[in-house]
């Protein structure tokens, strides 16, 4: 029997479109079949709206699910209950398990579990070098057969040009890109945050911005000599922002993704913490790499994500166990569990009047589906086409609350923002017409 | 009330200093970066009565009797442990001192269980050198007793920058307008930074003087509230100008190793303090060193051990300045003046 759901009275977002109005949405069996006015559909179940914005689930192009191998940081149903509570339905899962995800057998094992036990949708991202070690191309033919979307040895760079040629002309066979954590790590050696002078102050080891900038520059460089297609990780810097934006104004296939933290947070608050006091020096939970950077670099970023030279917003979501977090400085692990707190981080940048909703919805939505091509893999994610996945969430964006890490769905409680208020929450997210955020229910 | 009511108990240890205490309230020592003229002040002429109590025939008072200090080192270090050593034995308190290998800790016990366990074990103040920036801050969070920074990684070494300071005021009279010279490895340098704190907020011209490439990231640029304010200069022979302190710093092998100097002897002909470099400054100008001396590298053996240097004073300063430290962080919370103060009701 076709279940039918009505969705009444929301402000509706729809990205692909460019539209943002009042309309309702009519769901059946899990796909999208009317946006109109005046919808009436007897015997639909209706879910009020009133008040909110519709919007398509979140597309993150970017995160540790940390299974196989690394369940006590996370796994791959406590991450994607994760996702739905910050809004994303669907999720890339990075490579950097354990073992690494550089051949079909763990991608296939991977999607299994998703299949059984994930609260969004995950599309698994293979690894580029065999063990994530930088010198032999995995088996990217197989893993693009298994159904990884993109390619990336994410958690360290493709250090070898050489490998990363080959690497980007091996994907372009295959119609996909990779994606580079850009960090030369010959500059950025033993670093532990941003060199500023927050790292003079503190006497902590910096890593300098041209270590991203010079990486960025080989990748748009061989990107150009290849005609392949190179996604850039993460962008933390003016150098890197203003590569890219000159790589695309030339037609390089270059696409790239900003962090929420890296947006909205300096490395002050290493210093600092996020409630200004002395307290917290020395936070490792806010040590994350690429680090936080100046307040200069982070008013580039937002410009880059204004202006579209950066196509996405992704997380970069790195759980840790508390044990990781909870010593020196310098032997913390890297990363910040952003999937709960993305939106209400972002919507600082609309109430700032940075950036409109719509832009930052447009860059959470078709933006990372856009930039990887998505939608030859689960067609529709990202929109609130007719035909598409019913995937979509009810936006507060003027909600107030307080992050409250103990009650984080994911198992990392490594937020540098704990405690700190945010304005605009996701109050429901929902994965082909399914509600995912609340109750333990499964895909499928 | 305190100070009065410890008197009772303790027979009266030494001429307690003024109870003028610019409204100290501070239980660690991690860093001088937040220090007021006041509170250096204060823990200048409380070095002052130590001193006195050091010039004793039988240099000892009871005013930490029944405090329990550890010293907890995760780096060697003979000269800075024994320091804090004595001068808590000066004072009456129990000292056990724990260094990182021969105890759990080198077994890989975490920082936080380490603290823990010592605070638990009755610990009222713990004293901790530690080879990673930020570790004492960390100690700090972790438990009640008080923590003194006795050295972290390349941030902070606050006891050496008040004995500097106390040297020179010493010798000096004010900083105020003085000129200090501050050479050597400043990028990994925790004295020269603490140094630059409180010589910059006592008023002194502090200028810091290295390769460019041991130059800190944004030092010298105008970060008000963020960095000391200091000149940098990388030509030691313009540093040297006029200075009333030439202070050089200790350059570890490592750091030749690293690629940051080319080598030792080109580093110690442009960076050496030596006679004619001393010459170019004020005459009677202080030579300082942190110790320990790489005699022939960043200072030449003449000026190390000649007139003008102040490096033995330094030393015998450095006990002084860590008896005040450890009175004034302790003497509102040790057990001796719980009981007082439980007594007086
Ligand atoms: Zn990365």
């Amino acid at each position: 029997m076709t279940e039918r759901i009505v969705i009444l009275g929301g402000g509706i977002f729809g990205p692909a479109t460019g539209k943002s109005e009042l309309l309702g949405v009519l769901l059946e069996d899990g796909r999208i079949s009317a946006v109109a006015k005046d919808i009436v559909v007897d015997g639909a179940r209706e879910i009020d709206a009133k008040g909110l914005i519709v919007a398509p689930g979140f597309v993150d192009l970017h995160t540790h699910l940390r299974e196989p191998g690394l369940e006590y940081k996370e796994d791959i149903a406590s991450g994607t209950r994760a996702a739905a509570r910050g809004g994303f339905t669907t999720v890339c899962a990075m490579p950097n398990t354990e073992p690494a995800m550089d051949n079909a057998s763990i991608v296939e094992h991977v999607r299994r579990e998703a299949d059984a036990r994930a609260a969004v949708r995950v599309l698994p991202i293979g690894a580029v070098s065999k063990g994530r070690k930088g010198t032999d191309l995995a088996e990217m033919g197989d893993l693009a057969a298994a159904g990884c979307v993109a390619f990336s040895d994410d958690g360290a760079p493709v250090y070898d040009a050489t490998l990363m040629r080959r690497a980007l002309e091996y994907a372009n066979g295959l119609g996909l890109a990779i994606i580079d954590h850009c960090e030369d790590p010959s500059l950025a050696h033993d670093a532990v945050m941003h060199e500023g002078w927050v790292s003079t102050r503190l006497g902590l080891r910096g890593a300098p911005s041209a270590a991203e900038g010079a990486a960025v520059a080989r990748d748009i460089a061989l990107a150009e000599a290849t005609g392949a297609h190179v996604h850039i990780a993460h962008v933390s810097t003016r150098g890197a922002i203003e590569a890219i934006r000159a790589g695309k104004a030339r037609g390089v296939r270059v696409t790239a993704e900003v962090t929420p933290h890296h947006l909205t947070l300096t490395d002050e608050l290493v210093a600092f913490g996020a409630h200004g006091g002395w307290d917290l020096m020395y936070d490792t939970n806010a040590k994350v790499n690429p680090p936080l950077r100046s307040a200069d670099d982070v008013e580039a970023c937002v410009a880059g994500l204004a202006d579209g030279t950066i196509d996405c917003i992704a997380t970069d979501h790195a759980p840790h166990a508390v044990i990781e977090k909870l010593c020196e400085f310098d032997d913390a692990a890297f990363g910040i569990s952003g999937l709960e707190t993305a939106f209400g981080l972002c919507m600082r940048l609309v109430h700032e009047q940075k950036i409109s909703l719509e832009t930052l919805i447009e860059r959470l939505t078709i933006g990372p589906v856009r930039a990887l091509g998505l939608d030859r893999f689960a067609p529709g994610i990202g929109t609130l086409d007719v035909g598409a996945p019913a995937d979509f969430v009810l936006l507060d964006p003027d909600a107030e609350w307080v992050v409250d890490a103990a009650s984080f769905a994911s198992k990392g409680k490594n937020t540098p923002i704990d405690g700190v208020a945010l304005k605009g929450a996701v109050v429901a997210t929902y994965v082909g017409g399914v509600r995912v955020d609340r109750a333990e229910v499964l895909v499928g | 009330m305190t100070t009065e009511t410890r008197a009772d108990v303790v027979p009266a240890p030494f001429a307690a200093p003024s109870t003028d205490d610019g409204g100290w309230q501070r239980r660690h020592l991690l860093d001088l970066d937040d220090f007021t003229v006041e509170e250096l002040d204060l823990v200048m002429r409380t070095t002052d009565t130590m001193k006195e109590v050091l010039s004793r025939e039988v240099p000892r008072v009871p005013a930490l009797r029944g405090t329990t200090i550890f010293t907890l080192f995760y780096e060697n270090s003979t000269r800075t442990r024994s320091s804090f050593e004595l001068a808590g034995k000066i004072l009456g308190a129990d000292v056990i001192n724990i260094s990182a290998s021969g105890s759990s800790v080198s077994k890989g016990e975490s920082l936080v269980d380490t603290v823990k366990t010592l605070q638990a074990v009755g610990a009222d103040v713990l004293i901790m050198r530690h080879n990673r920036s930020g570790g004492p801050y960390l100690a700090a969070r972790t438990g009640q007793c008080s923590v003194v920074n006795a050295g972290d990684g390349t941030h902070a070494h606050p006891t050496q920058a008040l004995l500097d300071l106390y040297t020179m005021r010493g010798a000096l009279g004010d900083v105020r307008g003085r000129k200090v010279v501050i050479v050597g490895d400043l990028l990994h340098s925790r004295v020269a930074r603490s140094n630059a704190w409180a010589l910059t907020t006592m008023g002194a011209e502090v200028v810091v003087c290295a390769p460019p490439t041991l130059v800190p990231a944004r030092l010298g640029e105008a970060l008000e509230g963020h960095l000391p304010r200091v000149r940098v200069e990388t030509d030691l022979d313009k540093a040297v100008v006029d200075a009333d302190v030439v202070m050089a710093l200790r350059i570890q092998n490592e750091r030749m190793q690293g690629g940051y100097v080319p080598g030792v002897r080109e580093y110690s002909r442009l960076y050496q303090v030596n006679g004619e470099r001393v010459a170019r400054a004020k005459p009677g100008a202080l030579v300082m060193h942190p110790g320990p001396m790489n005699e022939g590298v960043e200072i030449s053996h003449e000026v190390a051990h000649g007139l003008q240097s102040r490096v033995e004073e330094q030393v015998t300063n450095g006990v002084a300045v860590r008896m005040a430290v450890l009175w004034l962080l302790t003497r509102n919370s040790t057990k001796a003046a719980k009981a007082a103060a439980k007594g007086a009701l």
